[in-house]
């Protein structure tokens, strides 16, 4: 029953499903996403039942979910445990935070070309200890603790990756990479396709963006909206454990540019992770909890907000279908267009600004592909589009919480 | 005239050990690599290091190898001028002729190994690190067999193989991904150095001074070239910066001026600065050079300078006139050598650009290719899916 497949170090062929392109007769629809495009040589937590064809809903359901999840700088949320809970043999507990800095050990040691560069992740060991103890282990080189100069040292990286290098440059809070914008846009996205192929940018760009505890608006932006459009980049959100040091370690591994995206105040969620080494697909969805009536797409920390608010729904006789979209570009819409097909509702929540954010591209995606296939306009709950004020008060009502997401649901399940 | 004929026929026996070289041209002149001491024209100016020996020690060879590189190069930038005005080339066009010294003296104190990274005047650096001329002007003109696959333009040339990084549109930003590379080499051991080039408009951005920051915390082997000539497009260095002393720039980071006209020099400098690169960090180069067309295509280069101060700087600092003089007085080469060899030239140099002109476009399947690597046998689509459709290797 357990859809984790072992990570390449463990070579267990027999139960892995390769990579399968994106069958276009599967899609009745057409899709709009550019490309479904996977990177090589990782293997992803796939079907299972050993046939070799392209995600079949059927699968899943079996998928990897959240058994327990004990959150505590966030609202109180237990997933449902509804869904199967993947058998795991062994695990260990810990934190998002450790997780990410699990993941980058791990591949740290596989591969020498890995380094990490960014302020204050040596010597402090990371503003939000994600590379704690990993300068005294692998030395200054390797992990860069790098002057406040965001355009050169994220230039730096990317000039670095041309050679063959693969930098992880971190940024000590998303907002600070606006600086690096030029470098992110026109260098680390575009020189792969502007060489004809000559330079690969291997380059994973990761930091803690979202609105945290009354941080103040400028350290409380949401850049997954500002970044969806520069071609040449993958943007991916982790929210989990479990899926943050999947996705860091897929990230690493994966030939282009990665733009991992991690929340302030996920860091300290408590889950427990297998022992095995594992990877996530970067272009994958995650089915947080399969339902029927109404498909809810999040990600991040609004995750959790749709999961508090599905507690309620189940009380009142609903049955949302969750899911983590994971990929912010490009989106899954393998997955999310079985899930429409199947409940002909979709709610999208995020945290990202109204105006052009992801959820504005979902909608319009959404709408493009899978029009026939909806009883009710595609709604999109995001925040609101004002700079994120200090007040607690205030800051609560920006973001979208729990209460909302039920009188969505309502409202589009008349 | 009959003492030339004379020379030429008693050459003739010379022929047969001169035709071992690579090049077509049927050459009669020395090709001896004798070293030879010449003096540069124009003394360095250091700051905060010594300077280098005005000797530099060079060979026939040597020079010869200057006259004609910089010679195709100055072709392939007037070739380019005309296809330009011929509506064959698009977009903006940066040409580089004027500043030929600098690429072809760099190249002289350097290896393969060593990395260049330049800005969006790249025509003459790709070429100096060995691109073909018929690749290049394909990439000019948009085609498939051009450099970057057409994908690129005149601002983005590159060549992985010969580490030239580039070909970049933005000013300075390259400048970081210069100390990049320059990173890479040390975290690698290459024992190499990276050149980065930028110009007197590009030494205003802040991206340099992090940069330049940085290179010299870590070390870096990291040489900053800043080709001063003299306009940021329109704009004159003594209205743009408030010490248009770039050497000097780098405050803690060493500094040199160089007369950029002289190959030569370029060469001693460039040559010096490696040496320094490795040992103690980096190190900046101000080469002093000029540009005679304007920024790119669409400016003149006559609203913001007099057309007496480019003739002026073309009949007493160019710097394949000073080479040539070099070659005659030196009795490496005579005058009507030296013209059939640039008549050669301007034969190749047309070659190239026919055959660039037969060459095909892109088909529109490119339009998607190299957007992400390795991409699986998946199928790609725009985003009207019925109308474009490739499936990646």
């Amino acid at each position: 029953m357990s859809a984790i497949l072992q990570g390449a170090g463990a070579g267990a062929a027999a139960a892995l499903t390769p990579f399968n392109s994106i069958d276009s007769n599967k899609f009745v629809a057409p899709s709009r996403s550019s490309l479904s495009v996977r990177s090589k040589s990782y293997i992803v937590a796939g079907s299972d039942d050993g046939t070799n064809k392209s995600f079949g809903s059927s699968s899943l359901i079996a998928r990897r979910s959240q058994p327990l999840m004990i959150p505590n700088a966030v609202t109180a949320t237990k997933a449902d445990t509804a869904a199967s809970s993947t058998s795991l043999k062994s695990g260990h507990e810990l934190l998002l935070y450790e997780a990410l800095q699990e993941g980058l050990e791990e591949e740290m040691d596989r591969d020498p070309h890995v380094c990490v560069m960014g302020e204050d992740v040596g010597h402090y060991g990371g503003s939000y200890k994600v590379t704690k103890g990993l300068a005294d282990k692998f030395g200054d080189l390797r992990v860069l603790d790098t002057p406040i100069c965001e355009n050169a040292f994220t230039g730096m990286g990317i000039g670095a990756a041309m050679t063959g290098l693969r930098p992880i440059i971190e940024g000590m809070n998303m907002g600070f990479l606006l600086l690096a914008f030029n470098q992110i846009s026109n260098n680390c996205g575009m020189l792969h396709y502007t060489s004809g192929g000559q330079f690969t940018i291997p380059v994973v760009i990761r930091g803690p963006g979202g609105v945290g505890r009354q941080l103040g608006a400028e350290h409380s932006q949401r850049l997954e909206s500002y970044f969806q459009s520069i071609p040449g980049i993958q943007m991916v959100a982790c929210s989990t454990p479990y899926n943050a040091k999947g996705l860091m370690k897929a990230a690493i591994r994966s030939e282009n540019p990665v733009i991992l995206f991690e929340h302030v105040l996920l860091y300290n969620l408590k889950e427990s992770i297998p022992d095995e080494e594992y990877i996530c697909n970067l272009e994958e969805a995650e089915m947080v909890r399969p339902g029927e009536h109404i498909t809810i797409l999040t990600y991040s920390r609004m995750r959790y907000h749709v999961m508090q608010a599905a507690k309620t729904l189940v009380n009142k006789g609903y049955d949302p279908e969750v899911i983590d979209i994971r990929s912010l570009k490009p989106f899954d819409l393998h997955t999310i267009g079985n899930s429409v097909k199947k409940t002909h509702r979709v709610l999208i929540v995020e945290e990202c600004m109204r105006t052009g954010g992801i959820g504005a591209s979902l909608t319009a995606a959404i709408n493009e592909n899978f029009h026939d296939y909806l009883d009710a306009p595609v709604m999109c709950l995001s925040s609101q589009d004002v700079p994120t004020p200090y007040a607690g008060t205030l800051e609560e009502w920006t973001v979208v919480q729990p209460a909302q997401i039920v009188t969505a649901v309502e409202q589009l399940c008349q | 005239m009959a003492l030339s004929r004379l020379s030429s026929r008693s050459n003739t026996f010379l022929k047969p050990a001169i035709t071992a070289l690579h090049s077509p041209i049927r050459r009669h002149v020395s090709t001896d690599t004798s070293p030879i001491t010449i003096e540069t024209a124009v003394p360095f100016t250091s700051h905060l290091c010594e300077s280098p020996s005005r000797s530099v020690e060079t060979s026939s060879e040597e020079i010869l190898a200057f006259f004609r590189d910089m010679a195709q190069m100055r072709r392939m930038e007037i070739a380019a001028d005309s296809l330009y005005k011929a509506k064959l080339i698009r977009g903006f066009c940066h040409l580089y002729d004027g500043q030929e010294a600098l690429a072809v003296g760099m190249e002289a104190a350097i290896t393969k190994k060593d990395a260049i990274i330049t800005s969006y005047r790249d025509h003459c650096t790709f070429i100096g690190r060995g691109g073909k001329l018929v690749d290049a002007f394909s990439e000019l003109m948009g085609r498939k067999t051009g450099c970057s696959h057409g994908k690129g333009g005149s601002m983005h040339f590159y060549k992985k193989d010969a580490s030239f990084y580039g070909g970049h549109g933005i000013v300075g930003a390259q400048i970081p991904l210069g100390c990049g590379l320059a990173f890479a080499q040390k975290y690698n051991k290459d024992e190499a150095v990276t050149f980065v080039l930028y110009g007197d408009g590009a030494a205003n951005q802040g991206q340099l001074f992090e940069a330049l920051n940085i290179a010299a915390l870590w070390d870096l082997p990291a040489i900053l070239v800043c080709e001063n000539n003299h306009y940021g497009m329109g704009t004159a260095t003594w209205r743009s910066a408030k010490s248009p002393a770039y050497f000097k720039r780098g405050d803690y980071v060493p500094g040199l001026k160089v007369d950029g006209m002289d190959a030569l020099a370029v060469k001693q400098a460039c040559k010096f600065a490696k040496e320094h690169a490795l040992k103690n960090g980096p190190i900046i180069l101000e080469m002093d050079t000029y540009r005679y067309h304007g920024h790119s295509m669409s400016d003149p280069g006559s609203t913001y300078r007099t057309r007496d101060e480019i003739s002026g700087v073309r009949q007493v600092r160019d710097p394949i006139e000073r080479v040539r003089k070099l070659l005659l007085s030196h009795d490496i080469a005579t005058e009507k050598e030296l013209k059939d060899m640039e008549k050669e030239i301007r034969k190749e140099v047309d070659d190239a650009v026919a055959q660039a002109k037969e060459s095909p476009v892109p088909d529109s399947s490119e339009l998607f290719t190299n957007m992400y690597v390795k991409d699986c046998g998946v199928e790609s689509f725009g985003a009207d899916r019925k109308d474009l459709k490739v499936t990646l290797p």
